[in-house]
C-alpha cells in the first residue's frame, strides 16, 4: 500500500492519531468441517471471555452511571453459563465455533423476543454480543465505534446516523471513510463537531489497526506510518488554532467585510451567549424552519411556529436571521403534507413547490414569521428553497411582502434559477446559494450518491460558474449574494467564494473560526486570483490543487 | 438438601441492577446455587438470562437451593445471598 492515500477532504483541518476500523456486523463464511471439537469449544468461551472482558473493561471506564451499568450488564450476559453451554451443545452437533455462537445467541434472542416484555428488549443486547463474539472469531473489527480508551483516528466505509449517537468527539481525531461525498452524514457530522474529515478514500477500509496515520481534511491527504514527532506537532497545531487567531467579524487582510453566519435549525443551536459574540458570527444565515415539522402528523400551529421563531429572534437582537422556509419534500417528508410517493423525489414536489397544493401551510408560516419578527427586534430575511423560475420569484416575493415582512430572497439550488439570475433578482432582495443541491442537480448527480462523490465535489468548476455568474447578477443589481451550502465552511473554497464576488458566507458554528482565520490571512485580490485559478481548473481535483498549493 | 426461602425486598423485583448485583454475588460463591419460586423450575443463578426469565417481581418469596452440596460453603453461600435478596438494592448506591 502506498504510503499517502488519496480521498477527498470534506472537513477541514489536520489530525494524527493510531488509526481505527469500525466493524460492521459480521457476515458468515461458509460452515467449515469441524475435526477438533474440544479446539472449537474452548475459542467459542474465549471470544464470550474477550468480549466480556472488553466490555467490563469499558464499563469501568464510563463515567456516566447509567452507561456503565448498561455496559455491565451486557458483560454479565457474555459470561452467562447458559450461553456458554449452549454454545457446547452446537459444537456437538458438528458447528464450528462462529456457528455455534451465532446459532446459540440468536436462538436465545429469539426465545428472548417471544416471552415479550422486558425480556425482548434484552434480545438486541444478545444480538450485539452475538455479532462481537462472531467478529472475534473471524478476526474482523468489533462492530460499532471502537472506544479503546484513548484517542484515535475512526476509519468506517461509512456511518450511518445511527453510528454518531455513539461517537465522542473528545476520543475521535478525526473521521475517514471509504465512501460518501461532500454532502454525506458523515461530512455534514464531522463539520458540526469540528472534526477533520476525509470521505471516498477506498484504500483507507485496508490500514490496519493501530498505524499511526495524519489525515489532511483540506486536501484529503492520508498519510500513513507517520512518526511520534508528527503526532505531537499535528496536536499542538491543532491546540493552538484556530480560535485563538480568529476573533471576527469577518473580513478579508485588507479589510473587505463578508459577514459569517450560522447555519442553525432552531434556539438550540445557538450558544447561551449570542446576543453578545458567537465567535465573530454576524447572525444567522441559514434557519431550517423543518425541524419544526419533523414527524408531524399535523402542521403546527400558528401559536407554536410564533413561538419558536421569536425565540430565535430575541436571541440575536439587531442582528440578521435569514429564515428559510419549509423545505419538504418526497425526500423529507412531511406526513401533514400527504405528498404522493414520487419516483425521482429530487426532481418532484419539494421546497417552495409544495406551496402550489398546500399554500395555506406557507401562509401560516409566514404570518408567524411576520408576528415573530414585530416582537423582537432582529433583522429578520425571508427566503424560499428550490425556486426555479423568476415567476416563482415574484409569486413567493409578494406573499412575503403582503405580511409586512421587508427583505426577500430566493435560494439558488436549480441551475435554471442560477443562469436567470438577474432576473429573479429583479423581484427578490437577495439570493442564498444552496451549493449542495445546486451541486447535484448541476452535475446530475444524487447527492446520497457514495461512488460519485468526485462530481457532486463542491469545487466542481461548472459549480463554480454558476456561483461565479449569480454572483456577477447580484453585483450589477446591487444585492447581496450568499453561500449556505456545505461549500461555505471549507477554508479554501470559502476564499475562492469571496474572490467570486459572494457577500457572505454561511455555515456550522464548528466551521466559523477555521473560515474566518484563513479568510483574515489573504487579501481581496488574493481571493480573486484564487477564484480565477480555480474557474481555470479542468475538474474539480485540479481547482483544489491549484488554490492549495498558490497559497 | 440446604435450602433459604426469602422474600425479593428491591422495589423492581429481580430485574435490572438487582439482578446483576444477584447473579455476581452468586458467580462468586464457591458452590452452585439455583433460584426457584416456589415449586417452579429452577435456574442456574449463576445465568443472568435463567435469572431473568424466572421475572420475579418485588414480594414475591424465592427459594435457594445449593443441591447436593452441603457444608458450611453452602450455608455461608446461602447466607450471603439471602441477605442481599432481602434488602432493597434499588435504593442503595450504585458503586456497591
Amino acid at each position: 500500500m502506498a504510503d499517502v492515500l488519496r480521498g477527498l477532504g470534506v472537513s477541514a483541518g489536520a489530525a494524527a492519531g493510531p488509526a481505527l476500523r469500525m466493524g460492521r456486523v459480521p457476515r458468515l463464511p461458509a460452515p467449515r468441517t469441524v475435526t477438533d471439537q474440544a479446539a472449537e469449544r474452548a475459542a467459542a468461551r474465549e471470544a464470550l471471555d474477550q468480549v466480556g472482558r472488553e466490555l467490563a473493561e469499558r464499563a469501568a471506564r464510563a463515567a456516566d452511571p447509567a452507561a456503565r451499568a448498561i455496559l455491565e450488564a451486557q458483560a454479565l450476559i457474555a459470561k452467562d453459563p447458559m450461553l456458554a453451554e449452549s454454545c457446547d451443545g452446537a459444537i456437538g452437533a458438528g458447528l464450528d465455533a462462529a456457528h455455534a455462537v451465532h446459532t446459540a445467541f440468536t436462538q436465545q434472542a429469539d426465545g428472548l423476543r417471544a416471552a415479550g416484555g422486558y425480556l425482548a428488549e434484552r434480545a438486541a443486547d444478545l444480538e450485539d454480543l452475538r455479532d462481537r463474539a462472531v467478529a472475534w472469531l473471524l478476526g474482523e473489527p468489533m462492530p460499532g465505534i471502537p472506544d479503546p480508551g484513548h484517542p484515535f483516528v475512526l476509519i468506517a466505509d461509512d456511518l450511518a446516523p445511527a453510528d454518531t449517537a455513539t461517537l465522542d468527539p473528545r476520543r475521535v481525531l478525526a473521521l475517514v471513510t471509504a465512501r460518501g461525498g461532500p454532502t454525506s452524514h458523515t461530512a455534514i457530522l464531522a463539520r458540526a463537531l469540528g472534526l477533520p474529515a476525509v470521505v471516498a478514500c477506498q484504500e483507507a477500509l485496508a490500514v490496519e489497526d493501530g498505524t499511526l496515520i495524519h489525515i489532511d481534511g483540506d486536501t484529503g491527504a492520508v498519510t500513513l506510518h507517520v512518526t511520534a514527532a508528527v503526532i505531537a506537532e499535528t496536536a499542538a497545531e491543532t491546540a493552538g488554532s484556530p480560535a485563538e487567531s480568529f476573533a471576527g467579524p469577518g473580513r478579508t487582510a485588507d479589510g473587505h467585510r463578508v459577514p459569517l453566519l450560522l447555519n442553525i435549525g432552531s434556539a438550540d443551536d445557538l450558544p447561551a451567549d449570542a446576543a453578545t459574540d458567537v465567535e465573530g458570527v454576524e447572525g444567522v444565515g441559514l434557519l431550517r424552519t423543518e425541524l419544526l415539522f419533523l414527524g408531524r402528523h399535523d402542521a403546527p400551529g400558528l401559536d407554536e411556529q410564533r413561538e419558536a421563531y421569536t425565540r430565535v429572534f430575541r436571541a440575536l437582537p439587531g442582528r440578521r436571521v435569514v429564515l428559510r422556509t419549509l423545505d419538504a419534500g418526497a425526500d423529507k417528508p412531511l406526513p401533514f403534507l400527504s405528498l404522493a410517493d414520487e419516483p425521482n423525489p429530487a426532481l418532484g414536489i419539494r421546497g417552495l413547490r409544495t406551496s402550489r397544493t398546500r399554500p395555506e401551510v406557507l401562509e401560516t408560516q409566514l404570518a408567524a414569521v411576520a408576528e415573530a419578527a414585530a416582537a423582537a427586534d432582529a433583522d429578520v430575511w425571508v427566503m424560499a428553497p428550490m425556486v426555479s423560475t423568476a415567476r416563482e420569484a415574484a409569486d413567493f416575493a409578494a406573499r412575503v411582502r403582503a405580511h409586512g415582512l421587508s427583505k426577500v430572497g430566493a435560494m439558488i439550488e436549480v441551475p435554471a434559477a442560477a443562469l436567470r439570475a438577474a432576473q429573479i433578482l429583479e423581484h427578490v432582495d437577495f439570493l442564498s446559494i444552496g451549493t449542495n443541491d445546486l451541486g447535484q442537480y448541476t452535475m446530475a448527480a444524487d447527492r446520497q450518491c457514495g461512488e460519485l462523490a468526485d462530481l457532486l465535489d463542491p469545487w466542481q468548476p461548472a459549480l463554480l460558474d454558476l456561483i461565479a455568474s449569480c454572483a456577477r447578477a447580484g453585483k450589477a443589481a446591487g444585492k447581496p449574494v450568499g453561500v449556505c451550502g456545505e461549500a461555505a465552511s471549507d477554508p479554501w473554497l470559502a476564499c475562492v467564494l469571496v474572490g467570486l464576488g459572494i457577500s457572505s458566507l454561511s455555515m456550522s458554528r464548528a466551521a466559523v473560526a477555521r473560515v474566518g482565520a484563513r479568510l483574515s490571512r489573504y487579501s481581496y485580490g488574493d481571493c480573486v486570483r484564487l477564484a480565477e485559478s480555480a474557474l481555470a481548473a479542468a475538474d474539480a481535483a485540479a481547482a483544489r490543487a491549484a488554490v492549495t498549493s498558490a497559497s | 438438601m440446604p435450602e433459604r426461602t426469602v422474600t425479593v425486598a428491591s422495589s423492581s423485583g429481580l430485574h435490572a441492577r438487582p439482578a446483576a448485583m444477584f447473579v455476581k454475588a452468586a458467580a462468586a460463591q464457591p458452590v452452585p446455587v439455583k433460584l426457584r419460586i416456589g415449586d417452579g423450575p429452577a435456574a442456574d443463578a449463576r445465568s443472568i438470562l435463567a435469572v431473568l426469565a424466572l421475572r420475579v417481581e418485588h414480594g414475591t418469596a424465592v427459594t435457594l437451593s445449593t443441591g447436593a452440596e452441603d457444608g458450611p460453603a453452602a450455608h455461608e453461600a446461602l447466607n450471603t445471598l439471602a441477605d442481599l435478596l432481602s434488602r432493597d438494592l434499588d435504593a442503595e448506591p450504585a458503586n456497591g
